[in-house]
Parts: structure tokens; C-alpha cells; sequence
């Protein structure tokens, strides 16, 4: 369900006392040596984070971030200056620096912007996360506590964060582009520790997404994510070694889906296959999965933590199909990429901040359900492993090879799921792992919205999402035989 | 929100610092700490030649921690309009009445305090003197270097050149009032081969200095850029197994990095370390001796590490948390440190907002005296590591599993590239099994190894 959308440009023009004539004589300056586009990116972000340890409140932040990006784009080349002080000096200057990659005449100015009213918006904002009181976080966080450690005697530490922020934009160009955003953001974490007579261990959740407070007042509770983690912990206390070396692979519902964002989701940003630098460069049109794999991105996604009404150059964010029945079919695109490829903008130029260049990234990215039932999936396999939740990923564009580590897996021992077995990383190449993928599951699930994507020094949030999978091969990163 | 153009032009950052501490006293705040930073960047990335991207900007911010009795809390914010300061305070006095009472909160005590003094050599203004127009020529010349030094690479993800220039200011209401500034520039190049059939690999090289003056050639960190890129062609997997693990300096120093997130007084007192109620034991084997030094300085040049003083105003100073394979010193701030009883270690690190965490200074594994070459030629069949990738070290249990790459070691010698593989083990026991450490230690960063090799781990690949 969306919501009528707020004035979300109210704020820069009341309360930074910004104006539209402001911003024109600011683009004029940015494209004074010439150049194709300029944009202005305004952005004023209010944080809060809480944190409960050893089931006291020890800490409590808040924090305010206010600025401007300033772009300017002439053929391939980018110039970009930025500044935390809004007056028209400073904002004038920093045109001034970013025009610098330009040298030419200087550029004829559209007159007069095109207004993008979003009709509706992904997520709530009035009453959003930051406006609420405090103690309601609060609150949250020591439910967590005490759920977690009413678990089970075992577990011997506790800690349990909120974090939110609330991030106001707007972004002017050149191109007649004027279109805000007011992005929600929440996070529910629960860390513990185990310990038995003679082991240590321990287990994380969380989950949150583009959400007000009673989000969490749901299935999606602070006892949910306690017990969760909890749960995880004590499982590891007896879990087994790892198997080493390829067998079959299954892979459970949701937060698995950090194999897609890494084997293939990053390998099709634009920007990498512009320069060729891509191991999926060149392979549009081609056989890169099996045919029981479709791939989409979509940031359209009420609430989730990866979905924006619009990408952080003013463009409205969009289902992408990346990869349909096995074949490679598209990429994810900003004004640059699309511009300089001939290719559609999807909506996908993000950035962490207003001190960033905005680049192609992914917002949810995930498989479509198959025809699977999950416990055939579990029955086909004589030995192999089962791994249900993932720490991290990561993926070498250039050659395709990415890892993903595995927080809680388990050994499947003909068909049946069996002992609890330590984290290992999986590894495998990109445009070859997803060709092993022979039976899709019809339990598609998106992860809890913990998700943060990492590219060239920017961190983004995003979700990701699967059905449950089997991979005929793949390398699995254990130490026993 | 106002706009802060009516604000001096020359803010006085120190002034501003010890304003905010007098304010949030006067608001009510028992104790504060204000720190302030301001930065300067820049940088160029060229690409096959031409310019791609410039950036130059500054930025500056506030962070506030107060403390009312053992209650404590914190704000930051980039807009420093006197309206935003006072909001900084009452922000910050307002959050600390919400948070707990907490016996071993507290800023340090008034003796704790001390910087080191004299020059450390941290900042050379040179690197704001040299001209854009030759950092860019640095960046390009050291791509066109890579580029030019085999017809097997045939792309490029560009050279760059950065720089930036900081200065951090810590004052609180017990007295301290501290100051540096820090400069940074360097450059790299990261070139793409291209093999008979295709297959692309990329890698890149890099030289950095607080000092313009000590930056490598442009030329030299190209081709070594180049070598590094062309030896990953024609990589391929090997069979599951165990054998020898030679890692190299780059590698050596992410595996010895986790000695001291391992030793951190935070997963210490919350027995969420392999490390924890080890002080005094034998974590390692007798040729490993680790050290953490905050007051380094290296042919006139202050390390990346080194600092006067450490996020709560105690001098830094130079910590040997392994020696000769025993666990000798825990990694402490204030907090950690009365926690477990102890001192800190002048190891504490802080962002704008938040409780201070602590953080490596210049960290380093002692050398040897084997060469590299002398360690690979005592390996009949093994792996040499130059790459690792994943999330897949766990410091509670000590278990690691990573993704790995590099060459495989026959007879002594450098074979040929492997990838697509996994190194797993346990820390704990794969610092036991050190059996060889490398003369090469030279310092790229703040922390630093050299060559070392480690028995008994497991390869898994096809």
C-alpha cells in the first residue's frame, strides 16, 4: 500500500532558506565553462542511535548532517565539489570548483524547472521513526534485552540497538529535473554471546526498513529478533566443522539472496560495463543462469529498506529485470551511464551522501519463485549444505569471483537436514555459479532489512531476497574433509 | 535552521571546542568533551588517459559527549550556527537523562592526560601547495606506466591521486585541550590483462606519504601494478586439500590485524574474544612478537598511525600486545580499562558521535630474518595468498574461512595463479603454527607485516 506523498521541497525552501532562483544561479555557475549537466543534490539527515548493554541504557546519540553536491558532467568527465554551509557564497564557490572540468563557452541555461510531484510515496514520513519519542525506542531495545536473555540461561551478554534517521532531499539540474524525497530509515539489532562448559558463541538479527515504530509492534517484534539471535547462539555452541570442497548447495529462503547481489547484481552496474571492466560486459542477450532463474531489482517495494520514490539524481526508481529464465537482459543505469551507453536510465543513481558522486546501485535485488517445494529441494540432495543465513559478501568485478559467508548452516545428509555445522565461506564466479542451479523454491522472502551495500568507499542501504535454491555445485569453505 | 553566513570567515575551531564544554556544563553536563574536525580533500582519477572524475572540497563537524554523574550521551552535527550549537547541548544534556547509570562511565582522571611532544611530523603543507594540474599528471603517468608495460593489458580502471588535509581538535571540561593536523597524499593505477581467451583480471599498486616528497614514481608503482595484474592471468582452481600457506606482506597483515581486534578490551570483557582470560598465556608461537605503537616516526615522517594523543586526551605510547608468542597487554580505553580493572592504553577512538571505541595506531608483526624467497624455497607444494575476500572470520570461536587467491608454490617456487579457492582454520591455532616470518616488513599504511607462512590450514577448491 503507498501513501499520499507530503511537500517534501517545503523544508529546503522554509527551513534552509533556499529558493529556486538560488539554485538557477547556481547551475548557471556550474556550467559556466561549458559542460552537458549540472545537477545540485541538497540533503539534510537528523540520526538517532540507542544502545542497551548489559541491559543498560549506555548509549545514546543524535546526530544532524546538512549540505550540498554540486555536479558537473562534460562528456565522460566529472567534476564535484560540495559544501555543509547552504549560504549562496559557499554554494556559488563550490559551482565554481566543480565547473572546473569543463573548459568551454560557457553553457545556455534551461529556463525554469520541471516540477516531479511524487503522486504517492513507499513509506511513511509524517510521524516517521525520528519524530517519535524516544523512550518508545527505548522500550524497544529492552524488550530485546530481556527476550533475549530470558531464552536460555546460556546466553551471558546482551546488547541491543536502534538506529534511524530521516533523510530530507532535493536535487535541482540542469536538465529542468526539481524533485525531493523524505526517506525514512529504521534498525532493530540484537548482538549475544552463548557459553557453555566448554564453548563460546554467538548470534545476531535484526530487521527494520523504511518503517514507522510500530513496525516492530508485529510478527516483527524486538522478542523476534532476541530470540533469533539467541537461537542462532546456542545452535552454534554444538555446531560441527564445515565441510571443505565442491558438493551440492542449498540455500534457504531471504537473506541467501546476498548470493544474487554479489554474483551477479554488482557485475551488471553500468558504469562497470561501460568500461568494459565487467565480467558480464558484452554478455546481454546471453545464457548466464539456468533457465529456472529470473532476476529483478526493484525499488518499488513498500517499506523495504532498499526501496526510494526516486534515485538520488531526481529519477523515479523502477523494476529492473536483470536476468529472465537464464538470460542476461538488462542493466542497472543512471543519467551518465544511459546517456553515454544509448541505454535506458532505470532509476538507479545512488549515493551515501552529499560529499558523493552518485553511481548505478541496486535497491531490492532478488529471485522470482520457482515451482519447487522446499522440502523436495532438501530430499534431492545425498550430501551437501544447507545454509540458511549469510554475514556477508563480496565480489571482484573483473574476474566474477565473489564469496559469501555463511553465519548458520547446516550439514544435509541423504535428503534429510542434519547437524549444525561452523560459518564458511562459499565462493564461486559469477557468470558460471548461477548455471548450476537446478531446482527453485516457491518461498520466495525478502531479507529482515538489514542489508548495506558497499561500493568504491559509498555505503548504501539495500534489500535482497530468494526463494530456496539448490546449486548442483559450489565450493564450500570448511575445514573438515 | 538558519544559514551560517553571518559566522567570521575564520572560525577559531579551538575557541569554538571550548565554548561548547563551557555550555554544556552550564546546561547542566558534569562532565564534556567536545571534539571538532575540519578536512580538506581532493582527488583525480584519470582514466585511459583522460580525466574522469575531479573532487575538491572541505567539510567540518562537532561532536559533544556529556556526561551527567555516570549517565552519558552524545550529539554531532555539521552546521556550527550558534541556533545548532545551543541545540548540540541541549540535545546532548537531554539524551544523557535517559541513559542508565553506569559505575565505570566517566571521562579519564585529570592525571591521565598528556600529549607527546615536539613534531611528529604529521603534516606537510606541501600537499596543499602542489598544483591540481600535477596530481593529475601523477595519476595519469602512473596508469600510462601500467599501460604501456605489456600488450596483455589492455583496460584500465584508471590512476588517481588523492590528498587530504585534517585538523582535530579535543578539549574537556577536565582540562584537556589538544590539537593536530594531518596530511595525506597518494596515488595508484589499476590496470586490466586480458588473456588469450578472454578472461580479465584486475589489480592495482599504490605509493602514499604525509609528504609529497616521498611519493614513489609515478612510473615504478605503474609497472609493479602491471606485474601484479598480469601474474592473476590464466588463474585456475586446485584440488581440496592441506598444505602450507605462504601469505604475503598485504595478507599477512589482515591475519595479524585480528590479534588486535581479538585483544580489544570490548569483546574481551564480554568474553566475546578467543582472546579473553588469556593475559600471560601462550597465544602464539615464541617467534611472534606484535606491537602497537601510537608514537612512530619514520625517516622524518610521522606513521599513518601516529597521533599525539588518543580520543580521550592520553598520551599515545607504544604497546606490545604479543611478545615472543605470549599475550602481554590487552587493547584498552578508558571505559574497557575500568571494566577489566586495568589501564588504558591511550587506545581509545571516536567518531563525531557515540561512545569512544579504541583502534590500532601503527601496528606491526617484527620481522625475522628469512627473505620471502627463502620461505617459498622450503615449500615443496603449497599456496602462496595475495588476495583474500569475504566476512568469514569469527573472533569469538577464532574460526576463519575466507576466499582466497594467489599462486601455487611447487618445488620451492611460484608456479602458477590459482583463484576461486577457500583458506580455513582457526586463528588460535594458526598463530601457533607460524613456522616462518619474513625480513620484509615495510610500512604502505598504519599497520603493517611481513611474509609469513602457516601450517595445517585447508584449501578447498574443486
Amino acid at each position: 500500500m503507498t501513501i499520499p506523498a507530503p511537500d517534501h521541497k517545503r523544508y529546503f525552501i522554509e527551513k534552509l532558506g533556499l529558493s529556486e532562483r538560488l539554485m538557477e544561479r547556481c547551475l548557471g555557475e556550474a556550467l559556466s565553462a561549458g559542460g552537458d549537466y549540472a545537477d545540485l543534490y541538497f540533503e539534510s539527515v537528523t540520526s538517532t542511535a540507542l544502545g542497551v548493554d548489559e541491559s543498560l541504557v549506555k548509549s545514546a546519540s543524535q546526530g544532524i548532517s546538512v549540505g550540498c553536491g554540486i555536479r558537473v558532467v562534460s562528456g565522460e568527465r566529472t567534476g564535484y565539489a560540495y559544501t555543509d554551509d547552504l549560504s549562496s557564497e559557499r554554494l556559488l564557490r563550490a559551482a565554481r570548483t566543480a565547473a572546473l572540468i569543463a573548459s568551454g563557452p560557457a553553457k545556455e541555461l534551461m529556463s525554469g524547472f520541471r516540477h516531479t510531484e511524487t503522486p504517492s510515496s513507499l513509506y511513511p514520513v509524517a510521524g516517521a521513526s525520528s519524530d517519535a519519542e524516544i523512550a518508545a525506542k527505548l522500550l524497544l531495545i529492552q524488550r530485546a534485552d530481556k527476550a533475549a536473555r530470558d531464552y536460555d540461561p546460556r546466553i551471558t551478554q546482551v546488547r541491543a540497538g536502534f538506529n534511524d534517521e530521516l533523510r530530507r532531499i532535493l536535487v535541482a539540474a540542469s536538465d529542468g529535473t526539481f524533485a525531493s524525497d523524505t526517506q525514512p530509515l529504521a534498525r532493530l539489532n540484537v548482538f549475544v554471546i552463548a557459553k557453555d562448559a566448554t564453548s563460546t558463541a554467538r548470534g545476531t538479527s535484526g530487521g527494520g526498513g523504511r518503517v514507522t515504530l510500530d513496525f516492530f509492534e508485529g510478527d516483527k517484534s524486538p522478542e523476534h529478533y532476541a530470540r533469533e539471535a539467541a537461537r542462532t547462539a546456542i545452535l552454534q555452541l554444538g555446531a560441527v566443522e564445515a565441510p571443505a570442497g565442491e558438493m551440492e548447495v542449498v540455500l534457504g529462503p531471504g537473506w541467501p539472496g546476498v548470493l544474487l547481489h554479489e554474483a551477479v547484481g554488482h557485475g551488471l552496474e553500468a558504469d562497470f560495463n561501460r568500461k568494459k571492466t565487467s565480467a558480464f560486459a558484452g554478455l546481454i542477450g546471453q545464457q548466464v543462469a539456468s533457465s529456472k532463474v529470473t532476476v529483478v531489482d526493484n525499488g518499488l517495494m513498500p517499506n523495504r529498506r532498499g526501496s526510494i520514490n526516486m534515485d538520488d539524481e531526481g529519477n523515479p526508481t523502477q523494476e529492473t529485470v536483470l536476468i529472465e529464465n537464464g538470460i542476461l537482459k538488462g542493466f542497472l543505469s543512471d543519467k551518465l551511464n544511459s546517456r553515454l551507453m544509448g541505454m535506458p536510465n532505470t532509476g538507479s543513481g545512488r549515493r551515501e551522501s552529499y560529499h558523493h558522486i552518485p553511481m548505478p546501485r541496486m535497491t531490492n535485488t532478488y529471485m522470482l519463485n520457482g515451482e519447487d517445494m522446499p522440502e523436495d529441494i532438501i530430499k534431492s540432495v545425498k550430501r551437501g549444505l544447507y545454509a540458511v543465513n549469510f554475514g556477508g559478501g563480496q565480489v571482484d568485478i573483473t574476474n566474477g569471483k565473489f564469496v559469501f559467508s555463511a553465519s548458520e548452516a547446516y550439514l544435509i545428509e541423504d535428503g534429510k537436514v542434519t547437524r549444525p555445522v561452523k560459518g564458511a565461506t562459499l565462493i564461486g564466479n559469477g557468470p558460471e555459479a548461477l548455471k548450476y542451479v537446478s531446482m527453485v523454491g516457491n518461498d520466495l522472502a525478502l531479507d529482515e532489512g538489514i542489508g548495506t551495500c558497499g561500493k568504491a568507499g559509498q555505503s548504501v542501504p539495500v534489500g535482497v531476497g530468494m526463494p530456496t535454491v539448490k546449486l548442483d555445485r559450489m565450493t564450500v569453505g570448511g575445514t573438515g574433509q | 535552521m538558519s544559514q551560517s553566513a553571518s559566522l567570521p570567515v575564520q572560525t577559531d575551531l579551538k575557541q569554538l571546542a571550548t565554548d561548547v564544554v563551557a555550555k554544556a556544563r552550564k546546561a547542566g553536563a558534569t562532565d564534556a568533551e567536545a571534539v571538532v574536525y575540519e578536512g580538506d580533500e581532493f582527488s583525480a582519477l584519470v582514466r585511459l588517459g583522460q580525466v574522469e572524475t575531479l573532487k575538491e572540497s572541505g567539510s567540518r563537524a562537532v561532536g559533544l559527549r556529556v556526561f551527567i554523574g555516570q549517565r552519558t550521551a552524545s550529539t554531532s552535527s555539521s552546521d556550527f550556527s550558534a541556533e545548532s550549537i545551543t541545540r548540540l547541548v541541549d540535545g546532548a544534556v537531554t539524551l544523557a537523562k535517559i541513559t542508565s547509570e553506569d559505575p565505570f562511565a566517566g571521562l579519564p582522571e585529570a592525571e591521565e592526560f598528556g600529549q607527546l611532544t615536539g613534531d611528529l611530523k604529521l603534516y606537510f603543507e606541501d600537499v596543499n601547495e602542489q598544483p591540481p594540474a600535477e596530481r593529475i599528471e601523477m595519476a595519469r603517468r602512473c596508469e600510462a606506466a601500467a599501460m604501456a608495460y605489456d600488450t596483455r593489458i589492455q583496460n584500465s580502471g584508471g590512476g588517481d591521486f588523492d590528498t587530504a588535509t585534517s585538523h582535530k581538535i579535543l578539549v574537556n571540561s577536565r582540562g584537556f585541550v589538544g590539537e593536530y593536523r594531518r596530511s595525506y597524499c597518494g596515488f595508484s593505477a589499476s590496470p586490466i590483462a586480458v588473456d588469450e581467451k578472454g578472461g580479465m583480471q584486475r589489480n592495482y599498486w599504490y605509493s602514499s606519504s604525509r609528504t609529497t616528497k616521498k611519493l614513489e614514481s609515478p612510473e615504478e608503482i605503474g609497472e609493479e601494478a602491471a606485474r601484479r595484474t598480469l601474474q592473476r592471468l590464466g588463474a585456475r582452481q586446485v584440488k581440496t586439500q592441506k598444505a602450507p600457506v605462504v601469505f604475503s606482506p598485504e595478507i599477512a597483515r589482515s591475519i595479524m590485524g585480528n590479534i588486535f581486534s581479538a585483544a580489544e578490551g570490548d569483546a574481551i570483557y564480554r568474553n566475546a574474544s578467543f582472546f579473553a582470560g588469556m593475559l600471560g598465556e601462550q597465544v602464539a608461537g615464541h617467534n611472534v612478537t606484535v606491537v602497537d605503537d601510537g608514537t612512530m616516526v619514520l625517516d622524518g615522517i610521522g606513521g599513518f598511525g601516529t597521533t599525539p594523543f588518543d580520543a580521550e586526551g592520553l598520551p599515545t605510547r607504544r604497546t606490545v600486545l604479543v611478545e615472543r608468542g605470549i599475550l602481554k597487554n590487552y587493547v584498552l580505553n578508558t571505559y574497557t580499562a575500568r571494566k577489566l580493572g586495568m589501564k588504558s592504553t591511550g587506545s581509545a577512538a571516536r567518531g563525531l558521535a557515540g561512545n569512544p571505541g579504541s583502534g590500532a595506531h601503527n601496528y606491526y608483526l617484527e620481522p625475522g630474518t628469512m627473505t620471502p624467497e627463502e620461505i617459498l624455497a622450503d615449500v615443496p607444494s603449497g599456496l602462496y595468498v595475495t588476495e583474500v575476500m569475504g566476512f568469514g572470520v569469527n573472533l569469538v570461536t577464532g574460526d576463519y574461512s575466507q576466499g582466497a587467491s594467489g599462486m601455487w608454490i611447487e618445488n620451492g617456487e611460484l608456479a602458477y595463479p590459482v583463484e576461486e579457492i577457500t583458506i580455513a582454520g582457526n586463528l588460535k591455532d594458526m598463530y601457533k603454527n607460524i613456522v616462518a616470518i619474513g625480513n620484509d616488513l615495510v610500512f604502505r599504511g598504519a599497520s603493517a607485516a611481513p611474509t609469513i607462512r602457516v601450517e595445517g590450514m585447508m584449501i578447498a577448491g574443486s
